[in-house]
């Protein structure tokens, strides 16, 4: 079977606040990548199915069993590079539920190599996520 | 990273902060339900300098009840009241003005150069503003024929929830708040967890201008207090400066809730410099220069951020030579010294964030013409959020060049024709604000016209004057703040449809 390079990674330190995070909040978790003004470009942690996805949305894969999500449009800059979700101190401002903890998600990138760029994990559009 | 041993004048004492502050609910500082707090780090040192509080649910509710209580009487204030009040806050403030930069810089990291010359007075102007405009506005009226009349009357939507960013914290509360009082409405702020400070500072000094319960302020986390004031049904509508995915929360909850929401969502804004911006060596061309290296105000912690500059090639080696030079000589530094011209990034968070994007800038093969890095700087300042002005050449296709990074990074590219200018500037999700930079008459009015942006500074930039209408095309939201068209962001319309005429309709 063809082996897929993930398109999102994740570190031993975000897998401890996803375990975290679920747990607390008693529920399995999602990401969506924001765009734009002051806590934008980082990735957004909620409760599944909290953040509704549609047709303009990509799904990425799962990083750590997480649906992990993108705006088609931020996704058109970003598919030749290769996610992971990483934590830092700090304190965002948005509504991703990992901030009362004192810490933020953030993505570090790397580009994928040309290699990897034909074999990566199949994305499908959020019509197609919601339908599945 | 080498470290930087600073000259520069002593820094101007921090102003004086209470231990810990609570919430502004009802015209009383009122504790947090949880009885909980959360440290406000200054980004100036990485340490602590006070509490806030950490509000919930309860206190949202709280707060809704005080001001669905003063909305009653302050929606029937008369216009001459609410503007003679907002007068009175301007009055206030510009009284205060010192101290209130101060408490800015040390929240939020800014230089003090920036909080006293721009933050400060603007949000004094703009309190002014929209006292005046309230003066002068009026409904309409019309007659449909000679025993018809339809009056379409202001009115205001009610208790309305507005949520404030932290790069210009009393500024950005500014924005949302006075519209919102002009207009008769009742508010509940939550500023962002990073700066949860200065505006309660403010409310000290303003507080007691309002009757109780029209302007309340809540701190605390976007999960916790954020998220429930944005989803109350006791919200007629909600106003949001931020991110992409938090505004499509927002609206999916206004959906749900079906009330009005308005959007600024930050962008990836084109500063373009034209051929015949280099025809001289003169004051224009110098401005020309300035106006590309204010990629660095307020650290480039602006939605508009120049961060793309598009030059045209024939010139780029005389102009970039420039912006590098003048970039180089921006001094960094405590921002409470008075020298300093760029201060520090808002957190620890945005500080790896923008390093993270210098990575992946240097990883993608953009060029590093001057910075690139996180800026040492000692004594005290080892623990604080400083990075140095960046600028990166490359193509537009790269990840620098396309997400907001906001911080001191702007990406530098090369046109050779008009049409190719406009091109590159449109190729972005984002449609926030634009600056284009000629001599040539025809190009003034063309391009901007050209350009898919809400704003578009035409040789000038950065310029945010009350009375010039702001806001987002695209992906960069929608809504405008800054004028008086704000005002029916925040009211809705009455139509009073009158018959003078005595005679029945004859159907029944």
């Amino acid at each position: 079977m063809k082996e897929y390079t993930p398109r999102v990674l994740a570190t031993e330190e975000a897998k401890a606040i996803i375990d975290q995070l679920k747990k607390s909040h008693d529920n399995d978790l999602m990401f969506h990548q924001s765009g734009g003004c002051c806590d934008g470009s980082s990735p957004m942690c909620f409760e599944k199915g909290d953040f509704i996805v549609g047709a303009s949305d990509v799904w990425m894969g799962k990083v750590y069993g997480c649906d992990f999500f993108m705006n088609e449009d931020q996704f058109d800059y970003w598919k030749h590079t290769q996610l992971t979700l990483d934590v830092v101190k700090g304190r965002g401002s948005s509504f991703s539920i990992e901030i009362p903890l004192g810490i933020r998600f953030m993505i570090r990138s790397r580009l994928f190599t040309s290699e990897e760029l034909l074999r990566l994990t199949p994305i499908m559009t959020g019509e197609e996520y919601l339908e599945q | 990273m080498s470290t930087q041993t600073l000259s520069q004048s002593t820094p101007v004492e921090r102003p004086e902060v209470k231990e810990k502050y609570d919430h502004f609910i009802g015209g009383k500082w009122v504790a947090p339900t949880s009885g909980e707090y959360f440290d406000n780090i200054s980004p100036i040192d990485g340490k602590p300098f006070t509490k806030a509080a950490r509000g919930n649910k309860k206190d949202v509710e709280l707060a809704l009840d005080a001001a669905h209580e003063a909305f009653n009487t302050w929606s029937k204030t008369s216009p001459a009241e609410r503007s003679k009040l907002l007068n009175k806050i301007a009055d206030v403030i510009e009284d205060n003005l010192e101290m209130l930069a101060r408490i800015e810089t040390v929240d939020n990291g800014k230089a003090l150069r920036e909080t006293r010359a721009a933050d400060l007075p603007l949000v004094i102007d703009h309190f002014r503003y929209f006292a005046g405009v309230i003066r002068a506005d009026e409904s309409t009226i019309s007659e449909h024929d000679e025993n018809t009349v339809s009056i379409a009357l202001h009115e205001p939507l009610g208790v309305v929830a507005q949520i404030i960013p932290w790069n210009f914290p009393l500024l950005m509360a500014t924005w949302k708040i006075a519209p919102a009082l002009a207009a008769g409405c009742c508010t509940i702020v939550k500023p962002a967890e990073q700066t949860p400070t200065s505006i309660m500072v403010l409310m000290e000094l303003i507080g007691d201008i309002l009757p109780p319960g029209v302007l309340n302020v809540i701190t605390g986390f976007g999960p916790e207090a954020g998220k429930p004031l944005a989803s109350s049904k006791r919200v007629a509508k909600v106003s949001f400066t931020g991110e992409t995915t938090t505004g499509r929360l927002i609206m999916q909850y206004a959906s749900e809730n079906l009330v009005p929401v308005t959007m600024e969502l930050g962008g990836k804004s084109p500063n373009i410099f034209m051929k015949s911006v280099a025809d001289a060596d003169d004051e224009y061309f110098d401005k020309a220069v300035e106006g590309a290296v204010l990629f660095a105000l307020n650290q480039g912690e602006v939605c508009t951020c120049p961060s793309r500059i598009l030059v045209h090639e024939d010139i780029y080696d005389v102009f970039m030579e420039k912006v590098i030079e003048r970039t180089k000589a921006i001094k960094m530094g405590h921002p409470l010294a008075e020298d300093t011209m760029m201060g520090a990034q808002s957190s620890n968070d945005q500080l790896e964030k923008i390093m993270s994007y210098l990575d992946i800038g240097k990883k993608e093969g953009a060029q590093v013409l001057c910075g690139g890095d996180k800026a040492g700087l000692n004594s005290g300042l080892e623990e604080g959020y400083y990075v140095q002005p960046t600028i990166f050449k490359g193509h537009n296709k790269m990840r620098v060049f396309q997400e907001e990074i906001f911080g001191p990074v702007t990406s530098v590219t090369t046109f050779k024709t008009t049409e190719e200018a406009i091109e590159i500037a449109n190729d972005t999700m984002y449609g926030l604000g634009a600056g284009l930079w000629s001599r040539d008459a025809h190009e003034l009015y063309q391009v901007p016209r050209a350009i898919k942006a809400g704003r578009v500074w035409v040789n000038c930039y950065h310029a945010y004057p009350a009375h010039a209408p702001f806001g987002g095309y695209k992906k960069s939201g929608f809504g405008r703040e800054n004028h008086l068209m704000m005002l029916d962001h925040y009211r809705q319309t009455k139509n009073m449809l009158i018959s003078y005429d005595k005679n029945k309709l004859g159907f029944f």
